[in-house]
């Protein structure tokens, strides 16, 4: 994955970055599926490898096949995206070992989902029924998100005003 | 535009295949991987595909672009819509154990019922907004 991206910040080939990104959503959605995250693995596999593949492609008809050189100094952003990743590497440190269960985000509330899915809702697959039943509320706004987001895209493309 | 005759037929034979599933990952949501957003997505792959393959023409044509434009706000609808009848009948804001009388039955179907919002505002996005691209590519 590391090599991906290298790759997709070195190339000057927009159309060989797209495919590289595609790649790197693959080898993505294959991690999350080792990390038994199945429907954030389906969920990369369909939208960031294959729909959003297709769009850039589409976007490569409005623009130039390779990337301009930038007039601006890339020395700053790059020590700020160094510092903050550092910084952010450094805070993993901090955290509890990958797969332990005594940590507070299992303590608190996902054992109760776990324990309480079955018998209130009926649904054996835990993650529809947090995000369906009982965050029903925070799937709405993301519903919403999706209708704001196309409504907006129409808008700024729609040529015949 | 016409593509290899390799391409085109085994894109006709495909496409069943991957709408099928589509629905089996909306409707299997409860019991494996999956839901509304995830065969939203599948789903509006075929159409995309159809698209890349046959070209914008036929495909504008046989869904036009009209459907996907009323299916965006169509499944946020479904969704409010199934909320606001449970806070009619005396429950809370999207409680499901109002739609039936068994509690159990009630989240099935509520489940059931945004997941198909989540579907049809999932297809119309994001078809509306491959469809709005390619016209717009072609000056």
């Amino acid at each position: 994955m590391a090599i991906t991206t290298l790759g997709i910040i070195r190339l000057r080939n927009l159309f060989s970055a797209v495919i590289l990104s595609t790649i790197y959503s693959f080898l993505m959605a294959s991690l999350l599926l080792v990390f038994d995250a199945v429907d954030v693995a389906l969920t990369e596999a369909a939208v960031g490898a294959g729909i959003s593949t297709v769009l850039m492609i589409c976007v490569l008809h409005y623009t130039k096949r390779n990337e301009a050189h930038s007039k601006h100094n890339p020395i700053l952003a790059i020590i700020i995206s160094l510092v903050v990743g550092g910084l952010l590497i450094y805070g993993t440190y901090g955290l509890p070992p990958f797969g332990a269960s005594d940590t507070p985000i299992h303590e608190h509330i996902s054992s109760q989902y776990l324990v309480r899915s079955i018998p209130e809702t009926g649904v054996p697959n835990v993650v529809t029924s947090v995000l369906a039943s009982y965050r029903g509320f925070d799937t709405l706004g993301e519903i919403i998100v999706v209708f704001t987001a196309a409504i907006g895209v129409i808008s700024l493309l729609r040529r015949d005003t | 535009m016409r593509l290899d005759l390799l391409l085109r037929i085994s894109t006709k034979i495909f496409l069943p295949f991957i709408a099928i599933f589509a629905f089996y990952v909306q409707f299997h949501g409860d019991y494996g991987p999956g839901g509304g957003f995830q065969a939203g997505v599948i789903f509006s792959a075929t159409i995309i595909l159809f698209t890349l393959i046959f070209g914008e023409k036929r495909a504008k044509s046989d869904f036009p672009e009209k459907i996907f434009h009323v299916m965006i706000p169509l499944g946020v609808l479904i969704f409010m819509s199934t909320g606001i009848y449970s806070l009619f009948i005396g429950y809370n804001f999207l409680d499901y154990d109002a739609l039936s009388h068994h509690p159990k039955h009630g989240q099935h179907l509520g489940i059931l019922l945004i997941e198909i919002g989540v579907f049809v505002t999932v297809i119309g996005s994001m078809v509306s907004i491959f469809y709005s691209f390619i016209s717009g590519g072609k000056k």
